[in-house]
């Protein structure tokens, strides 16, 4: 009984999660006429899947093909995850293995922009990008996002249980800092490495607000940003299209997530170092 | 092959005081053990000479140079950790080999070194191996064959048995001995525990709440302990310790009971009477002792009891031993350390 009760609850749970991804799935085959008057039947039509192959080579109207937005997207969320990784691991490492002057207060400088929403620092960090001259640049897309100090206080956390036996042995062995970093660091932190490259990854791609502003060039449209407009210019909104667009933007985090799964668990999971 | 010699080496962090001025000189391939209970600074005196601290003043001579400003690496001396610290993404012959990788010694000498080294440490068959799939001796043997792998001048061992059961550490303290003779290294092995010191050590240096109290071979230090605090830590069990008053050569215990003492002492009025419980003899004309507790070990006879005013007494008896409500004992003069009551000195003799 309890164990018809949980798989009740959890079987729930998933159609919650499911059910809005399946009439997406569902829509973009049917009538766009259709779904606007609220005639989206659960059943997939067939003869509609041919509007995948639409909207990835020619793209809502007036917008870039989706293809090309898609790309966008993946190189953005690529090098904001990478670019972040690289940068709060040398931070962390900084901050956690050596003794600097103000080390403390650098950490705790780090510590309060997290208490910063970003949407709070967006106009002067647009106005720091605008003085740079990276406004419509790829460089302005991702470099304003790398920074980031809930990667920087994750790495600390794993690299404070890191005995410092290892590294004093790394020390004796003759491992510079460098060394060490490389040949030690990082690949005993690889599993928590791999798991929050899917979270970071999956955190660029769904970037909304910065793209909106920072990049008015359509070549440099993202493809959340190519859905908002191809919902917005047209009096009459090609739904099926909206949502053929909207399940391939969910392809690529699905596939990192997919791929990434078994570092991804065994990152979140694993204790001993 | 190497000789060591700290000159007034001293540590403080803040206005703590870890270490204040050791002085200490090793013979070329010496094994001295460091024993102290912790908090006694023997870890810091060791991580000083590995170079994984600065001292705060006071220097080190490896071989007469002066080593105090040298990064750990340019030390030539290689240390096994008490955890062992292996790299866990590492193979074993990985682990052995990082020191060598790093300082970029050729591919063959370096197969040759891990081959040779394994041999020597019976772990041939789990080169390929990572630390998790070891067993604790295994990992222990590893960590060994790490620090041997570099040839180093020096060795330095920071409680290297203290993560192994009983049984593995019987055994690896005789192997860890055994492979220090063969090799003829300088060594400084750091430990709490007083069977490590008293077997692996050539000398051994007692170390009291951040002072040193004993320096000697480890035979003189148990049968001639400087003070009551050392008397109690080496030897197990551990020495009896009975108040009494001096009154020229006899010495009487709080229950009255007098013992002529084969010297005196004058200037000493109480002190601490210290005996062995293996030293401790049974006659029936003895002095009464109540019996608390009897533990059979099979080759001896542990016996906890009191004497008439109340001073705690433990007898050891060789061989299985019947024993009834009240043992009577006797205290042989010869047998007695004597030990100020105050400073817990030892008094001559």
């Amino acid at each position: 009984m309890n164990r018809a009760l949980t798989h009740g609850i959890i079987i729930l749970g998933v159609l919650l999660f499911a059910l809005p991804l399946w009439m997406i799935l569902a829509g973009s085959t049917q009538d766009p006429g259709a779904i606007a008057r609220g005639d989206l039947s659960l059943i997939p039509h067939w003869s509609g899947l041919h509007v995948y192959i639409d909207v990835l080579s020619s793209g809502g109207a007036g917008a870039q093909p989706v293809w090309r937005m898609l790309l966008v997207s993946f190189g953005m969320a690529l090098t904001i995850a990478v670019g972040k990784i690289v940068i709060s691991v040398l931070s962390a490492y900084a901050v956690t293995f050596f003794r600097f002057p103000f080390r403390m207060v650098a950490f705790w400088v780090i510590f309060i922009t997290l208490m910063l929403p970003p949407e709070v620092r967006i106009i002067p960090t647009y106005d720091v990008i605008a003085g740079f001259g990276m406004i419509n640049t790829f460089g302005g897309l991702t470099v304003p996002l790398m920074a980031s100090a809930t990667a920087t206080l994750l790495f600390r956390q794993v690299f404070l249980v890191i005995p410092d036996e290892l590294m004093e042995a790394a020390r004796m062995d003759g491992a510079g800092p460098w060394r060490f970093l490389r040949d030690i660091l990082l690949p005993v932190s690889a599993g928590n490495i791999a798991a929050l490259f899917v979270i970071l990854f999956v955190f660029g791609w769904n970037q909304y607000l910065w793209p909106l502003l920072v990049a008015t060039d359509p070549k440099l449209d993202t493809i959340v940003i190519g859905i908002v407009k191809m919902i917005g210019v047209e009096t009459q909104v090609e739904w099926n299209r909206v949502m053929a667009v909207a399940v391939l933007a969910l392809l690529p985090p699905v596939a990192v997530v997919l791929l990434m799964q078994r570092w991804f668990v065994a990152g979140l999971t694993e204790g001993e170092k | 092959m190497a000789t060591l010699q700290l000159d007034g080496l001293r540590k403080s962090f803040g206005s703590t005081h870890i270490l204040q001025g050791v002085d200490l000189s090793l013979a070329d391939g010496e094994m001295l053990v460091i024993v102290g209970a912790s908090g006694c600074g023997k870890s810091t005196l060791l991580r000083l000479v590995a170079g994984l601290e600065t001292p705060t003043s006071g220097s080190v001579l490896l071989d007469g140079r002066d080593i105090t400003k040298l990064d750990p690496a340019a030390r030539d001396i290689a240390m096994v950790f008490q955890n062992y610290a292996l790299y866990p993404h590492m193979s074993v012959a990985e682990n052995m080999s990082y020191g060598l990788r790093i300082r970029g010694v050729p591919k063959d000498t370096i197969r040759a070194k891990v081959e040779a080294t394994a041999g020597l440490l019976g772990l041939e068959k789990l080169l390929a191996r990572r630390p998790r799939e070891l067993s604790g001796g295994q990992r222990q043997r590893v960590a060994m064959g790490r620090a041997i792998i570099r040839d180093p001048k020096m060795f330095l061992f920071d409680e290297p048995l203290s993560n192994l059961d009983a049984a593995l550490r019987v055994q690896m303290r005789a192997e860890i001995r055994r492979l220090q003779r063969r090799l003829g290294v300088t060594s400084l092995y750091v430990t709490h525990d007083q069977v490590e010191a008293m077997t692996l050590g050539d000398r051994l240096l007692v170390r009291h709440q951040g002072v040193p109290v004993q320096f000697a071979p480890p035979m003189e230090v148990f049968a001639r302990p400087a003070t009551a605090y050392v008397a109690g830590f080496i030897g197990a069990p551990a020495m009896n310790f009975l108040p009494a008053t001096l009154d020229g050569h006899n010495a009487r215990l709080a229950s009255g009971h007098a013992i002529a003492l084969p010297n005196a002492h004058p200037g000493h009025a109480s002190v601490t009477l210290g005996i062995r419980p293996e030293n401790v003899v049974v006659t029936p004309n003895g002095l009464p002792m109540t019996v608390d507790l009897v533990e059979p070990l099979g080759s001896e006879t542990l016996v906890h009891g009191r004497l008439a005013d109340g001073t705690p007494l433990l007898v050891k008896q060789s061989g299985a031993m019947p024993v009834g409500e009240v043992l009577y004992v006797d205290l042989p003069p010869a047998e007695l350390h004597v030990f100020d009551a105050g400073n817990g000195q030892r008094l001559a003799a």
